[in-house]
């Protein structure tokens, strides 16, 4: 059991990473015509402006919640003035609400891609895979809220933050610290590995060209090139 | 003063004839291709009429082109950076593909395969997007082709503005002309400004404008930023796509593959000159009727030795400066005045221009009452409205459309009279301004239109050209990344398979 432990939440997080940022990287300079966010609007808009958006919106807040609420030691949230109780409570209203928002959106994007056949037709496999996966992982997300909600003095959650801190800051203990969380955690965490693996292979590459895009506010309108 | 040099085009539509060769052939080389069978580089409409996509004119709709602030600053009507980022994830000004069109195939097989019936079978149209039959074609490229359909849809046409549309819906008053479209290549061009991205640039050697596919992340506010609707997403490929100005045949010094096919002759290649630091003054004046105007004063004289002496410090080649001197685009833009900007109120300060077209005098006045301006019939008896022709082409000013008129029509009365009269009609070229050395020079250029006066169009120059050394034993002009054309069976990274439409039809009790 503690081997199976040690492999899934000290190896494979690992292993993951290095897929995700080594894929990303290859891709970007191989096959960069490849990239691209595969938008479907022009097909059929159908459902989309209501489904993209509160998917994106609601995703997104997810990103940055996990991305500040994880790796940020806890003397800084003390620093703050939150203790692991407010601040569980604080991630779960703000995590449920953008939930909520996202689980909206996926499930009409989901909807689109399998009743539009124009849509439907244009879809890869990978389209699909992604869409599951992400609403396998929300699902999970969620309902890990039921869970945390029965014991608020913010224990386990304090383990899977320093579980995130010992996986970046590559000490080898972090498995120790996710051994005994609920399944769901575990299932939570094994399932977002698994979506930093699949990536770069899949249309999950926008997301780098997203964030990119932000430099677009500070750009000159007209862009000449020269040789 | 930064002078660059750009490949212009003009179009006669005097002598458009409406034959579509220049779509044709335009398709057969660039976009006959999976993704893109919706997309013309090039189509011809007839005007009036709303058009490919439907109504792309209409700007309260499409939200294309440019819009000036109260603080005297222009922004994409779509919205300013900002707006347009959060509206990446749906599009609110997306055209969907059936306001072009359902690309479609026929069944042809079952011509050849049909068992013996009592009726002479027929292939039935094919969607190309899911190989499901489609019942009806509702719309393409040239859909209202000589005024198809019934007025009230045509009437719809953006440039109808001003006027009292409803005479011209009866079949004595009808007017009609031929409108080629393609991409303007603006020297400020909306889709560049709104590309999230940054894929879309202008070349600064020819001013072509470009898509960099391995750039192109999909975003599509291109296409929702051009006012023209000349970019096209490739919904197999997720990338948008654009008219080339065959920028490998204008390298080589050749042509657009529409002006060399062009059947009537009607189109014109050569360089202009501008001054790149004007540009931004020029599109953000107030009135868009001084748009054209202003665009005017953004092209330079080539042969004003300041113009040389800055150009030739600013890296434009010889040859460029020397074709720019007897470039037709700019004789026929600045020195004669006949060819108008095409919706200069975009702000775009687009750089495909139109000579208008002349038309039969109407009935009325050919009864005697025949309206007349000196020496020429008065311009406002022709069959196409004065006003319709300067919404189109002067953002609703008809000054310079009667001028452009009246030059033409001056041109031929004098060149008839000096070869059926034998006399020189000294004064229809005073009342238009011309001198008989210009109406010449305009009657060489325009109506016998040769090949060398039409096209002068200087080769890539070295300094520009890539090192050959370089891209030896590459794949030369090709689609997608490199050698790949980015589809190939098995990609790790998300290239799909070649699909094929089967098309086999079966009969019911066959």
């Amino acid at each position: 059991m503690s081997t199976l432990n040690q492999f899934l939440f000290g190896i494979y997080p690992y292993i993951a990473l290095t897929v995700f940022f080594a894929g990303s990287l290859l891709r970007f300079d191989r096959d960069q015509y490849t990239w691209k966010s595969d938008s479907s609007q022009l097909l059929k808009a159908g459902q989309l402006r209501w489904g993209s958006n509160l998917f994106h919106v609601g995703i997104l807040g997810i990103f940055f919640g996990h991305a500040v609420g994880l790796p940020t030691p806890l003397v800084v949230w003390h620093a703050l003035g939150l203790t692991p109780t407010a601040k569980q409570l604080l991630a779960v209203i703000a995590g449920g609400a953008a939930g909520a928002l996202c689980l909206v959106g996926l499930i009409l994007l989901i909807h689109r891609r399998l009743t539009e056949p124009r849509i439907r037709v244009n879809s890869r496999p990978m389209d699909m895979v992604v869409l599951l996966l992400l609403l396998a992982q929300l699902l999970l997300g969620l309902f890990s809220i039921v869970v945390s909600l029965q014991h608020l003095d913010g224990e386990e959650m304090v383990k899977l933050m320093t579980w995130v801190q010992h996986i970046l800051t590559f000490r080898g203990d972090a498995a120790g610290y996710v051994a005994d969380v609920s399944l769901v955690f575990r299932l939570h965490l094994l399932l977002g590995m698994t979506i930093f693996l699949v990536f770069p292979f899949s249309r999950l590459v926008h997301v780098w060209s997203g964030f990119a895009a932000v430099g677009y506010l500070v750009r000159a309108y007209q862009l000449v090139r020269s040789r | 003063m930064k002078i660059r040099a750009q490949i212009g085009m003009v179009l006669n539509l005097d002598k458009c004839i409406g034959c579509h060769t220049c779509s044709v052939t335009c398709k057969n080389v660039w976009t006959s291709r999976e993704g893109m069978e919706y997309a013309w580089f090039n189509n011809v409409e007839t005007k009036p009429g709303i058009g490919y996509p439907k109504e792309w004119e209409n700007q309260d709709k499409w939200n294309g082109g440019w819009t000036r602030k109260g603080s005297g600053k222009i922004q994409p009507r779509q919205g300013s950076k900002l707006s347009i980022l959060m509206k990446i994830f749906a599009n609110p000004n997306l055209p969907q593909i059936d306001d072009y069109y359902e690309p479609f195939t026929f069944d042809y097989e079952h011509l050849q395969s049909a068992p013996e019936m009592k009726a002479m079978p027929v292939a039935r149209p094919r969607s190309l997007i899911t190989g499901q039959r489609m019942e009806k074609i509702e719309w393409g490229p040239n859909w209202e082709e000589i005024l198809g359909g019934e007025f009230a849809k045509r009437g719809k046409d953006s440039n109808f503005r001003d006027i009292e549309k409803a005479i011209y819906g009866q079949f004595e008053n009808t007017f009609m002309m031929y409108l080629p479209r393609l991409c303007e290549h603006c020297l400020n061009p909306t889709c560049v400004a709104s590309c999230p991205s940054g894929s879309i640039y202008k070349r600064e050697e020819d001013g072509i404008v470009l898509i960099d596919q391995d750039k192109c992340r999909g975003w599509r506010m291109c296409v929702s930023g051009c006012p023209y609707k000349k970019i096209y997403y490739n919904w197999s490929t997720g990338k948008a796509e654009k008219c080339i100005f065959c920028y490998p045949r204008i390298e080589a010094g050749q042509p657009t593959v529409c002006s060399e096919t062009c059947v009537g002759r009607i189109r014109y290649l050569g360089v202009l000159l501008y001054d790149a630091d004007r540009i931004e003054a020029a599109a953000s004046v107030e009135d868009p009727k001084a748009l054209y105007e202003a665009q005017l004063g953004v092209f330079l004289d080539p042969n004003d030795p300041a113009v040389i002496r800055q150009a030739r410090q600013d890296g434009v080649p010889e040859a460029w400066l020397e074709a720019a001197t007897r470039s037709p685009v700019y004789r026929m833009a600045m020195e004669w005045k006949v060819a108008l900007p095409l919706h200069p109120e975009y702000r775009t300060l687009p750089m495909v221009w139109y000579v208008p077209p002349l038309s039969p005098i109407s009935a009325a006045a050919n009864a005697g009452q025949i309206g007349s301006f000196g020496e020429l019939p008065d311009v406002r008896s022709l069959r196409i409205p004065v006003q319709y022709l300067a919404n189109l082409l002067t953002a609703g000013d008809e000054a310079p459309v009667i001028s452009a008129l009246e030059r033409m029509l001056a041109m031929r009365a004098y060149m008839r009279d000096r070869h059926v009269e034998k006399r020189e009609n000294a004064a229809v070229l005073e009342q238009v301004g011309l001198s008989a050395l210009q109406v010449e020079e305009m009657y060489r250029t325009m109506a016998i239109a040769n090949y060398e006066d039409r096209f002068v169009i200087p080769s890539a120059h070295r300094e520009y050209a890539e090192n050959a050394f370089e891209v030896r034993g590459g794949c030369g002009f090709s689609f997608g990344n490199g050698c790949s054309d980015g589809q190939s069976e098995g990609s790790l990274f998300g290239g799909k398979k070649k699909r094929t439409i089967p098309i086999a039809v079966k009969l019911a009790g066959a």
